[in-house]
């Protein structure tokens, strides 16, 4: 701990009868929420500012009784006794203070969630059925958990609009809309771009665009995500899938070098969606609409299934494509290079390493990925695992030596590990004069056209595995589908191609490829999958790694 | 641009007019001079000797309390601001005078607007403000105009502006429009309003506009009228003042009697010297010919609704000091903060809106609750949901649509908004509807069983 | 303070923003000067101006009051649809916004309105909210007629505002006689 660091005191909070304590500054719906006591709510968000408009966290809140001195009065058990306010507070917006009392369940909160309930209720639509948020919906939850259960609204219900192209990945039903504002002011406050606001007043108030403007936000679907009810829907799920169906997996986003978190939905080996996870050492609650997106090519029909070996009858089986692969890999001592990728996991660089030192080859490079980030949550790296590249060696920035030596012949073999070879400025005519081309991919491209061998590998929602981020923090990645046909994990192919070159025992998991990993790495001494966690941990790098 | 002349009617005996003096006078006019020649600005000469601690305490000392409703004392609310805390203060006058019945500001802004300006300089002194904005809802556009004339003549001679009468302090004063919004009229609505914001009523805590009021700063809120009487506190003195009123409630109160009375109209009375029946009566000329009195709403549409034969049980301090009950008539209540606030209704902003036996309970109510359907904000559920509920209710039992559940439904909505909203609009709508249907119970289950 | 003034014919066809004039924008300037902390501050103000100069606040008003405000559009579209008194459309040249509410309906606002919408020819019972919408508007241009609520006048009930001028104690008898003032 740093001397410095000023320390919060702690404050005594009586929740539904029990003293706890809080840091100071704690709200008092995380007080709740932190003894287990659920104070369900619509508008506040951690995340975001709280305007108290939707009322449904009204608790009953009390401060110490107060002896004229100003001590407080002291009950029969010694503790102090607290004179409970009439009016229930809105517990989003409360600050505790010391000997602050809470009742989250008591009749009068039951009823305030009643009426709060019933009113949310009133004009709300009745097409649940179809409503993309049916199974997530926090209108149903609560109104079954703290509704009345019957309906005496005889009037006619306020219209508004129903499903309005507000934006290139978003469709509005303002008759769903709770008005919680959650939307705009995740606009405005995390995305920085003032396009949503409510027009008209009282019960017409109608969320909505400026006319001919659009919800176009590289971040527009974090509003889906914290949409409370079936107001905002994504376009890219709409109708896709019941929720209740898919099945979630933690793993992180691989599409820059942030590594935000995030959860893949599933069904029966199909990605339907990818939602956010929060993380508040790296992304928040929130993550890029492109990203999300790009997710389609898993579930894609062109991708490899099987392996193959020019010349040979496809498909063939993984032995034989392993053998003619060591085969190649060893005919050019000398003349062997290697491209890994900085999309590969540490585990598959750590034994890409290995491989190239069974083969005696000094020669390998990752791609590096520069571009130009948004400031925000698309890093200026567009590689998720550069800091792995870099920590395990693999970056060396040979890339140009190895493209002028595959030109000039000096390169006879090359291995290519998950990267378009013409995308390090190797021409498409000069993978041609290769003698051998070994190549892991998961779709056709340029490379696997003109591989020698083809091994088709996962894609990275199919494998388990760890990557740094640029930060420095070390996370993982889980298997949300398996791969499609014969394609298997990058690194027990890399494991049995190093063995297959004469190489090492066996490695049988992906635990004991870290295991290894991590004995032979400083930076991760000390560390196992376990511990990783779901958050992932910062590593102390060297400022040189 | 000059308004339409007005003539107010003699005193009655029992009126003091102090704000309304010099509109009282013949041939008085909006202009500076005709405000210097009665007296004005003396009070702000006055002021400008005195430290402004000593304003502060001689208003606190005067028992004013707010004039706009909710009835705060004036010198607690000024005595929030911290004199040196190094932060900008704001004084933003509330003229957005929009609660049904009441009609005293109008006649303030429109007819002397010195008065106003004379005392918010001398506010804007006592509370360390250098910029004061007067807000005024665009209903009054001539006396937006006027008010703004009034700034600059008060400029051109050293009342307003830089270094005011030499004495090296500046005050700055703007006038503001609003633009048909009674929610305004909250005082943290204001505010967003001001900042060009939907006036959505701000969450207190924390946004206490003493603390975090307009920008973010320390801020003073006052209605129109209250913030006249600060001068006429200085030129009286608090002793003198607050003896013309009750205990709690110092000076005069403009009294804003509309609907079934012969004279309706604004009195000027001291502080609880009238009961409702003498205001009714002898003030206002009673009922027209043939009618007999049914309900009074005495203070603004929000406070909830007498009946006329009511029967009030009060605790009222005895000839030795002790509190003992008293029954008193609906007629008998006396016009003062205290009273009204005993017999569950309030003074508010004075509008007394009486009612004879003509009007039909279920008709009224429906009006204020079509009301507060179109002037709800929106922001909050109860109050946005609800009050359009209760209307769409009451409008259907007038259409011959009632049902038996009616009068349940309704008091069960008004009872799930009040105290349950962002702001006391959420009372302001609720209390009608509860006190209407617990006072004429017979008229509501006749109307929702009618078919 | 200059009231509602005549809906330019041509405003419905041409962006009223084409239409600034320098002294328009000296104006405008004038105004954000009363400001000094945030011209956001400055929006119902320029909202007013624009309105009264140009009948309306198109999109184009919108769009360019933002602009001087350094705002986005729905930061002033937001506003324009709160409040009734802002319109998105030509109305009238003479508007008649009638008080609706307890004490104006108890001295007889709802005939009085009736009247005045025969007067001028309008459909009595013509709905109107407001969020940004013109209100009821005769053929020939020369009228609106919409209820208000409470204008604050109860004690000289029933009132109307016509324009910028407060008519009180409204007969129905005496409203030929003032919509002729206007005709």
């Amino acid at each position: 701990m740093s001397a410095t660091a000023t320390e919060v005191p702690m404050l005594h909070v009586q929740v539904d009868g029990e003293w706890k304590q809080f840091p100071k500054g704690t709200r008092l719906i995380e007080a709740c929420m932190k003894s287990g006591q659920f104070v369900p709510h619509y508008c506040y968000h951690p995340k975001l500012s709280s305007p108290g408009n939707c009322r449904m966290c009204l608790v009953e809140m009390g401060m110490p009784k107060m002896t004229p001195d100003r001590k407080p009065v002291l009950g029969e058990d010694g503790k102090p006794e607290i004179g409970w306010s009439p009016r229930p507070v809105i517990s989003c917006a409360t600050e505790i203070s010391e000997g602050m009392g809470v009742r989250t369940s008591s009749p009068l909160v039951e009823e305030c969630r009643k009426g709060v309930m019933e009113f949310l209720l009133i004009n709300h639509p009745l097409d649940c059925p179809i409503c993309d948020q049916a199974g997530e919906c926090r209108l149903q939850e609560f109104s079954v958990e703290y509704g009345k259960g019957e309906s005496r609204f005889v009037e006619e219900k306020v219209k508004k609009p129903k499903r309005q192209d507000i934006g290139p990945r978003i469709v509005l039903d303002d008759e769903r809309c709770i008005m919680c504002s959650r939307c705009i002011r995740f606009m405005q406050e995390v995305a920085k771009d003032d396009v949503l606001g409510f027009v008209n007043r009282g019960s017409h108030t109608t969320l909505t665009v400026y006319p001919g403007k659009s919800l176009d936000s590289n971040y527009s679907l974090n509003t889906v995500d914290i949409c409370p009810v079936g107001a905002l829907t994504s376009k890219d799920f709409r109708f896709s899938m019941r929720v209740w169906f898919l099945r979630e997996t933690k793993t992180i986003d691989v599409n820059c070098g942030t590594g935000a978190n995030i959860l893949i939905g599933s069904r029966e080996n199909v990605i339907h969606r990818i939602t956010p996870r929060e993380n508040d050492f790296v992304n928040s609650c929130w993550i890029p609409d492109n990203h999300r997106l790009n997710f389609h090519y898993v579930n894609s029909a062109e991708r490899l299934k099987d392996p193959a070996v020019r010349g040979e009858e496809s498909p063939v089986k993984w032995p034989r494509a392993i053998q003619a692969a060591a085969d190649q890999l060893r005919k050019n001592p000398g003349a062997t290079a290697l491209i890994a990728s900085a999309r590969l996991t540490n585990e598959e660089l750590f034994l890409a390493k290995r491989l190239a030192s069974a083969l005696g080859s000094e020669l390998f490079d990752v791609l590096p990925r520069p571009q130009k980030g948004d400031g925000f949550l698309i890093s200026q790296d567009g590689n998720p695992n550069t800091s792995g590249a870099k920590l395990l060696g693999l970056a060396t920035g040979r890339l140009a030596e190895i493209a002028a030596g595959v030109s000039t012949g000096k390169i006879k073999t090359l291995l290519v590990l998950g990267e378009e070879a013409t995308d390090c400025g190797i021409s498409a005519a000069d993978l041609e004069k290769l003698d051998s081309l070994v190549v892991t991919g998961i779709l056709p491209d340029q490379t696997t056209a003109r591989a020698t061998v083809l091994l088709p590998a996962a894609s990275w929602a199919e494998k388990r595995g760890t990557m740094i981020n640029i930060k420095g923090r070390i996370q993982r990645l889980n298997r949300a589908v398996s791969s499609p046909g014969q394609a298997r994990d990058d690194w027990e192919i890399l494991r049995d191609l190093i063995q297959a070159v004469g190489g090492s025992n066996g490695i049988y998991t992906i635990e004991e490829v870290f295991k290894q990993l991590a004995a032979e790495t400083p930076a991760l001494a000390g560390l196992s999958l376990g511990k990783i966690g779901d958050l992932g941990v910062d590593l102390k790098m060297t400022k040189s790694e | 641009m000059t308004a339409q002349p007005f003539v107010m009617p003699p005193p009655h005996p029992k009126e003091r007019r102090i704000i309304f003096e010099n509109i009282s006078q013949p041939g008085y006019d909006p202009s500076i001079d005709t405000f210097i020649k009665h007296g004005g600005y003396e009070s702000l000469k006055k002021a400008l000797t005195m430290k402004p601690v000593e304003i502060i305490d001689a208003v606190k000392a005067s028992n004013l309390r707010g004039r706009g409703g909710a009835g705060f004392p004036c010198g607690v609310k000024w005595s929030f601001i911290k004199h040196d805390d190094g932060k900008p203060h704001y004084i933003v006058v509330n003229g957005d005078e929009s609660e049904p019945g009441t009609f005293k500001d109008r006649y303030i802004l429109h007819y002397d607007p010195h008065q106003l300006i004379e005392g918010l300089v001398i506010s804007a002194y006592a509370t360390n403000t250098h910029l004061s904005y007067i807000y005024i809802r665009c209903e009054f556009p001539e006396a937006a105009g006027i008010v703004w004339n009034a700034i600059e003549e008060a400029k051109a001679r050293g009342f307003v502006g830089k270094n005011i009468l030499g004495s090296g302090f500046d005050c700055d004063i703007y006038v503001h429009q609003g633009a048909g919004a009674y929610i305004c009229g909250e005082e943290t609505s204001l505010l967003e309003s001001l900042e060009g914001k939907r006036p959505y009523p701000r969450i207190k805590p924390p946004y206490f506009p003493a603390v975090l009021g307009l920008y973010m700063k320390p801020t003073i809120v006052n209605n129109v009228e209250t913030i006249c009487h600060v001068k006429h506190i200085l030129r009286l003195g608090p002793e003198e003042y607050a003896k013309m009123g009750t205990p709690g409630d110092g000076g005069t109160r403009t009294m804003c009697v509309s609907g079934d009375v012969v004279k309706p109209g604004f009195y000027e009375l001291p502080a609880g010297a009238v009961t409702l029946g003498e205001l009714i009566f002898d003030i206002c000329g009673g009922l027209k010919p043939g009618r007999k009195l049914k309900a009074v709403i005495p203070g603004g549409s929000s406070a909830k609704v007498l009946r006329a034969e009511e029967i009030f049980k009060v605790k009222v301090k005895g000839a030795d000091g002790q509190m003992v009950d008293k029954e008193i008539k609906m007629l008998d209540v006396v016009m003062d903060a205290a009273t009204l606030g005993s017999v569950g209704s309030m003074i508010g902003s004075a509008g007394v809106i009486v009612m004879d036996d003509t009007r039909e309970m279920v008709w009224a109510l429906n009006n204020l609750n079509q009301f507060y359907a179109h002037e709800s904000c929106g922001q909050c559920t109860p109050c946005r949901e609800g009050s359009l509920w209760m209307s769409k209710i009451t409008t259907r039992m007038l259409d011959g649509g009632g049902q038996g559940a009616d009068p349940k439904t309704l008091q069960n909505v008004a009872d799930n908004i009040a105290g349950r909203t962002v702001c006391a609009f959420g009372e302001a709508c609720a209390w009608p509807t509860q006190s209407f249907l617990a006072k004429f119970p017979e008229e509501f289950e006749a109307v929702a069983a009618e078919k | 303070m200059t009231a509602t003034t005549a809906a330019d014919p041509k405003a419905a066809t041409t962006r009223q923003a084409d239409q600034v004039t320098p002294e328009f924008e000296a104006a405008i300037d004038e105004i954000v000067t009363h400001y000094p902390v945030s011209k956001r501050s400055a929006s119902l103000p320029l909202l007013h101006y624009w309105q009264n100069t140009f009948g309306s606040v198109d999109d184009s008003g919108i769009e360019w009051i933002a602009a001087r405000l350094e705002l986005q559009p729905i930061n002033i579209y937001e506003l324009v649809t709160f409040y009734p008194w802002f319109r998105r459309e030509a109305a009238g040249k003479t508007i008649i916004r009638v008080c609706r509410t307890l004490a104006c309906a108890m001295a007889g606002s709802y005939e009085v309105k009736e009247k005045f919408c025969s007067a001028v020819g309008l459909d009595p019972l013509a709905e109107h909210h407001g969020f940004g919408e013109a209100p009821p508007t005769s053929a020939d241009g020369k009228f609106s007629v919409e209820f208000v609520e409470c204008l604050a006048s109860c004690g000289s009930a029933p009132v109307a505002l016509i324009n910028n001028t407060l008519h009180e104690k409204i007969t129905p008898e005496s409203i030929p006689g003032i919509v002729g003032q206007y005709q």
